[in-house]
């Protein structure tokens, strides 16, 4: 019965916080109601027994949403709400794949025929799943690992205007580095 | 026929009261210490009455204290940001053993501990902005990149004693430090958790988030009862972030003749005495300094402390 309740409240509160992220004009808001979004799942995870996994989610998302909102105050065009903005682009082609994502989703759910649970739960699932992502599914994680940290690394290297020949010259012989900011190793 | 009473883990659920008042006190304290420091090192010694006091005299003040208005602030973020300050301190404090029992035993209990920190990321740079004042905005700024580059040392030292107890759970970590405090066998990860300690509570030599210079930086815009949850709400989180470094590296509870909740209280003290007597040698230095010492030394050595204690764990026989 609590349970029960606590599913429906946090769903909603997840579905609510979603979409006032499109709803409000501040992106510091925006970005907090995603957050607040993300935590209800965070609840829904938990919900489910997945204890590792919901605090995790829980800690990840709040870091990335703080740099999220350093972000969206930085490039979005109206950062503080001072003027009306629109968080909406290609309404049409949007609402088609959210509602036909949706509808999909919906019918697989009511029209599987769900199996009953065969096997049991694992005695320690924070165990299982650090087995499971060492083990099994290495080579997916693997992959995973090294394209996000390619991406990382790619993003800067477009990103930044000074490299090492800024740094310490043509032929990279500079005593020291010519920063804008000075750091505290001393290099 | 009665059934023996378990031997329950966690504390009684009642203890969830006592829990923030207890944190409390110990604010009180630290911060009594804090002024005797201070004013001795500022050349003006008080007495330990009137330090006894002056917290109690201060707090009273910002109640009855007005709340500063700024122009187009966004009070919604504003003062939720200073409210989750002291929510996440308590929230963490969940998972601190006293003595050898914490009020919640989570299984994930160090991944709690970290999730409610970082929180206070999104508490301080949230105070920044909602006031709408340029200097508030940059201590908002300057602990989110203080955040990030003492975050990931920080979670390796928390992770370094979880990987030496082979649990993430609290009582676990403290029970495997029975015979060896892993202070001794992890020292880099203990000096690498009382540094970030102190940053990620913006505190001591890492206060630039609220410092003079950009005239109390985050908190530059809050009086009244917001600058008493604020002010309230750090000190808290740097009392919990500091008393945490007990159950994680220095025997929790574990030591002779004593009962554990005292040894708690005793090396907790220890902790924080250290962290004061710190704050109060060192000077705040400059976010860029900091900052790269964090990602250019502090980061490899936690890595590699983490790589050796795995090496001597998998040397035991563990998992």
């Amino acid at each position: 019965m609590l349970s029960a309740i606590l599913f429906w409240v946090l769903a909603v509160a997840a579905v609510v916080f979603g979409g006032l992220v499109f709803r409000v004009d501040s992106m510091a808001r925006a970005t907090f109601c995603l957050l607040i979004s993300f935590l209800a799942v965070v609840g829904l995870v938990l919900l489910v027994g997945l204890g590792y996994l919901g605090v995790v989610i829980a800690l990840m998302m709040v870091i990335e949403m703080v740099i999220m909102a350093v972000f969206m105050v930085m490039f979005m065009m109206n950062p503080a709400g001072l003027m009306p903005m629109s968080m909406f682009h290609n309404t049409r082609g949007s609402a088609v794949i959210a509602g036909g994502t949706f509808a999909v989703l919906a019918a697989g759910i009511l029209l599987v025929d769900w199996p009953a649970r065969g096997g049991a739960a694992a005695p320690d699932l924070t165990f299982a799943l650090g087995e499971a992502l060492m083990g099994g599914q290495m080579l997916t994680m693997m992959t995973l690992g090294i394209t996000l940290f390619a991406t990382i690394v790619a993003t800067v290297v477009l990103a930044t205007d000074r490299g090492r020949y800024d740094r310490l010259g043509d032929d990279l012989d500079a005593s020291t580095a010519d920063d804008p900011a000075g750091g505290g190793v001393g290099r | 026929m009665t059934e023996p009473a378990p031997v329950l883990a966690a504390l009684p659920t009642w203890w969830a009261l006592v829990l923030p008042v207890l944190l409390l006190g110990a604010v009180w304290l630290v911060l009594v210490f804090d002024l005797v420091v201070g004013a001795r090192a500022g050349g003006r010694p008080v007495g330990v009455g009137a330090a006894l006091v002056a917290p109690l005299r201060e707090s009273a003040r910002l109640l009855v204290g007005q709340r500063r208005r700024t122009l187009a602030a966004d009070a919604l973020l504003w003062r939720a940001g200073g409210a989750t300050l002291p929510v996440a301190a308590i929230g963490a404090a969940a998972v601190l053993p006293l003595g050898m029992r914490p009020l919640a035993d989570l299984s994930v209990g160090v991944v709690w501990f970290n999730a409610m920190e970082v929180f206070a990321w999104a508490a301080v740079w949230l105070v920044g902005w909602g006031a709408n004042s340029a200097l508030s905005l940059v201590g908002g700024y300057r602990f989110v990149a203080q955040g990030l580059a003492y975050e990931l040392p920080h979670m390796f030292a928390i992770i370094t004693a979880a990987l030496g107890a082979q649990s993430l759970r609290m009582t676990d970590i403290v029970d495997a430090q029975q015979d060896l405090w892993f202070v001794a066998i992890m020292p880099v990860a203990f000096v690498a958790y009382l540094l970030s300690t102190a940053a990620m509570a913006f505190w001591g030599p890492f206060d630039a988030p609220v410092a003079r210079d950009v005239a109390g930086g985050a908190a530059a815009e809050l009086s009244g009862v917001d600058r008493l949850v604020f002010a309230g709400g750090r000190w808290l989180l740097f009392v919990v972030a500091a008393a945490m470094a007990v159950p994680l590296f220095l025997g929790g509870g574990h030591g002779p003749w004593l009962p554990g909740w005292l040894w708690v209280v005793v090396k907790t003290a220890v902790v924080l005495a250290a962290l004061v007597w710190l704050r109060h040698r060192i000077p705040t230095i400059r976010m860029d300094r900091w900052t790269e010492i964090s990602w250019i030394v502090l980061m490899p050595l936690t890595i590699a402390q983490a790589l050796v204690v795995a090496l001597v764990v998998l040397g035991q026989g563990g998992i």
